[in-house]
């Protein structure tokens, strides 16, 4: 026996989440379907004017991936909360703060990869310009792992309350909003012919800050929350 | 240095001695208040383009920058109480969320009362309307957290990491909303230009400024005072106060 | 020196003075057993010597070894087999072949379960897919928050024999029960207002 490595550890922790996730299917297919059926929403409330929906259809698909993020948000610690791993993760020799973002990024993985994945076909959907499509793919991509950060903050503050599911939306959509502005923005402008680079470089480095300094929100919500 | 600190922790010292301040504050703070409303409303001339409307300033805009300075004193109280986990940080950072609240809302509505005869219509989606609407959002997340724990130290700890979370996000909040803004800005609506304020409708605003900060203060003192009391009702020092001893 | 030293530990709760003033040390070779009544602040006390509860105490511990903690919940997820589940527990503290986890299992009784998804598993057998770690541990102290629950008399028999030779290989073990301890090692008795007896 010897000490594990870190990154083994890190490994390790990151595939047992995917093999987790993959034995209950139904939890990555859930944000799925509420994607998919928010989308569907917005012509009825708005109209099926394609034009009209051309228009909205950044905001519309960025605000459901926002939403959906929200949703699985949640989620991302209560199991482990509720039967004691997380309590044990605390205890481990291993750094939290890698531990940390593994579980961010097999929540990544599982959400807003996938959203990601599909996003063009609800574009299509929804009329947004095929010169829109690779931006919006592009931007949810960075977006998305944002939101997962972020999300995790908020997961890990309110894991130990009962009634965390409202909460959560209050505490973390104020912090989702950067993200949706240069997101949406993104597409809009590859849909308009600007270049969406700029928005994707900021979008980029929102990640790059969110990766540095959200793992230790994230790590002291956890300790707190097991704490209390 | 560390005496003071100490003293700092100590319920009944800190209770006392923010009841001597307060009792030259808090006169202070009213009478300065009473000079800066009349001299803004009375005494000063009216607005070349705004009339009398723009006479609002000197509630809008002292709130506003109180409320936005009232959160990063939240995240300092808060950074105090995880790093050196002292109570009276915990005390100062629950007691700031709610006055912060209510300034960031009087600077809403005040901004909308100012917005009907200057633009119109009672909202816009300005810029700095936005970035305190989404401020007054981090202010009730931060109160309702607290509220959502049972146990209050946890719950302090867990809004002490909100509230500094919330500190490195405002500025890229209000940078994102700026810059939002002035891509979506829409052509109707015309501001006047920067530091266009002559300087006699300046120092009553100065003034105003100053008493906000001030009155700030005095409501978290107050505040604090009444959780100080309510945390340590069972400790014979309050029981002394209760029944009229001195502390 | 000692494994774990706790020093003017205060908690109170709800207004309540649990314990006030204690102080002890768990030395190598010690078998401590932490007896009071329900929410006389066992689990609280647990939870501080293991570092979970940092806050709403007074007092300090000191902590020289690695530690194992065992709580209340399992942490067993229900989605993967024991054998997962164990592989788990264990990767933090070390590299351990298949085998190690196999034979662990076994000796917790788990012989022929090791492959079945713990979600078919009784409680009493969630406990022994976290006792099973014992076997495998190499941290010295132990701190174990009601081991016994859900195990039957056999399978007591067996932990109790563990916790004797952990003892006596250098190792502590630091446990709250109700049940008296049938081991051929002597126990201490750790009682919260008065500590361990000199």
């Amino acid at each position: 026996m010897s000490a594990p490595g870190t990154a083994a550890f890190c490994l390790r922790l990151l595939r047992r989440q995917l093999v987790l996730a993959v034995r209950r299917p139904i939890d990555i297919g859930n944000p799925l379907l509420f994607f998919a059926m928010v989308v569907a929403l917005f012509p009825l409330g708005l109209g099926p004017a394609p034009d009209t929906l051309a228009e909205f259809a950044p905001g519309i698909l960025w605000i459901v991936a926002l939403l959906s993020n929200l949703l699985t948000s949640d989620g991302v610690f209560r199991s482990d909360f509720d039967d004691g791993s997380l309590e044990q993760l605390l205890l481990s020799p291993q750094p939290l703060y890698l531990s940390v973002l593994s579980y961010i990024c097999a929540h990544w993985l599982v959400t807003g990869l996938l959203l990601a994945l599909v996003s063009p076909v609800f574009a299509l959907m929804l009329n947004l310009p095929v010169a829109g499509i690779a931006a919006l793919f592009g931007s949810l991509l960075l977006g998305s792992a944002v939101l997962s950060l972020v999300g995790g903050i908020g997961a890990a503050l309110t894991v130990g309350l009962k009634r965390g599911g409202m909460l959560i939306s209050l505490l973390i959509l104020p912090l989702y909003m950067p993200v949706l502005i240069f997101g949406s923005a993104a597409v809009k402008a590859a849909v308009t012919g600007a270049p969406a680079g700029p928005y994707l470089a900021i979008l980029g480095a929102m990640l790059s800050l969110a990766v540095a300094l959200a793992p230790f929100a994230i790590s002291a919500g956890l300790r707190i929350s097991v704490d209390a | 240095m560390w005496t003071f600190f100490h003293k700092l922790g100590s319920p009944p010292w800190l209770y006392g001695i923010s009841g001597s301040i307060l009792r030259y504050l808090l006169p202070v703070t009213l009478i300065g208040l009473a000079i800066g409303v009349t001299w803004g409303l009375l005494f000063t001339a009216p607005d070349f383009r705004q009339g009398n409307s723009y006479r609002i300033i000197y509630i809008h805009v002292p709130a506003a920058v109180v409320a936005l300075a009232g959160y990063y004193v939240m995240a300092i109280a808060g950074a105090v109480s995880l790093i050196w986990k002292m109570k009276m940080a915990d005390i100062a950072m629950k007691s700031c969320a709610p006055i912060g609240a209510a300034l960031t809302f009087i600077a809403l509505v005040t901004g909308a009362v100012w917005g009907k005869p200057t633009w119109g219509t009672w909202w816009v989606w300005d810029a700095r309307i936005t970035s305190m609407l989404i401020l007054l959002f981090l202010y009730l997340g931060v109160i309702a957290l607290y509220e959502a724990f049972d146990n209050k130290a946890a719950a302090a700890k867990a809004c002490a990491v909100l509230s500094l979370v919330g500190t490195v996000n405002i500025p890229i909040i209000y940078k994102s909303v700026d810059w939002w803004y002035s891509l979506h800005q829409p052509a109707s609506i015309k501001f006047t230009g920067e530091s266009t304020i002559h300087a006699s409708m300046l120092y009553p605003l100065l003034l105003m400024i100053v008493c906000f900060y001030a009155l700030f203060t005095c409501a978290l003192l107050m505040n604090m005072r009444g959780e100080i009391l309510n945390r340590e009702r069972r400790t014979s020092w309050v029981r002394k106060l209760a029944r009229g001893g001195d502390v | 020196m000692p494994l774990l030293a706790a020093r003017d530990l205060c908690l109170e709760r709800g207004g309540r003075q649990l314990f006030t003033g204690l102080s002890f040390a768990v030395l190598p070779g010690q078998l401590i057993q932490i007896g009071g009544a329900n929410g006389a602040g066992k689990t609280s006390l647990m939870r501080i010597l293991a570092g979970l509860s940092r806050y709403g105490f007074e007092g300090q511990v000191e902590r020289n070894a690695s530690l194992l903690y065992l709580g209340h919940h399992s942490a067993v997820k229900a989605m993967l087999t024991p054998r997962e589940n164990l592989a788990w527990h264990v990767s933090g503290e070390g590299v351990y072949s298949d085998a190690v986890i196999e034979e662990a299992l076994h000796k917790v009784g788990l012989y022929g379960y090791e492959d079945v998804p713990s979600h078919a598993l009784s409680a009493g057998q969630h406990r022994r897919v976290n006792l099973a770690r014992l076997y495998c541990s190499s941290s010295p102290l132990w701190l174990l928050d009601e081991p016994f629950t859900a195990i039957d008399v056999a399978g007591v028999g067996e932990l109790e024999a563990l916790f004797a030779r952990h003892a006596r290989l250098g190792g502590a073990v630091v446990l709250t029960s109700h049940q008296r301890l049938g081991v051929d090692h002597p126990v201490v008795p750790l009682d919260l207002d008065t500590g361990i007896a000199p």
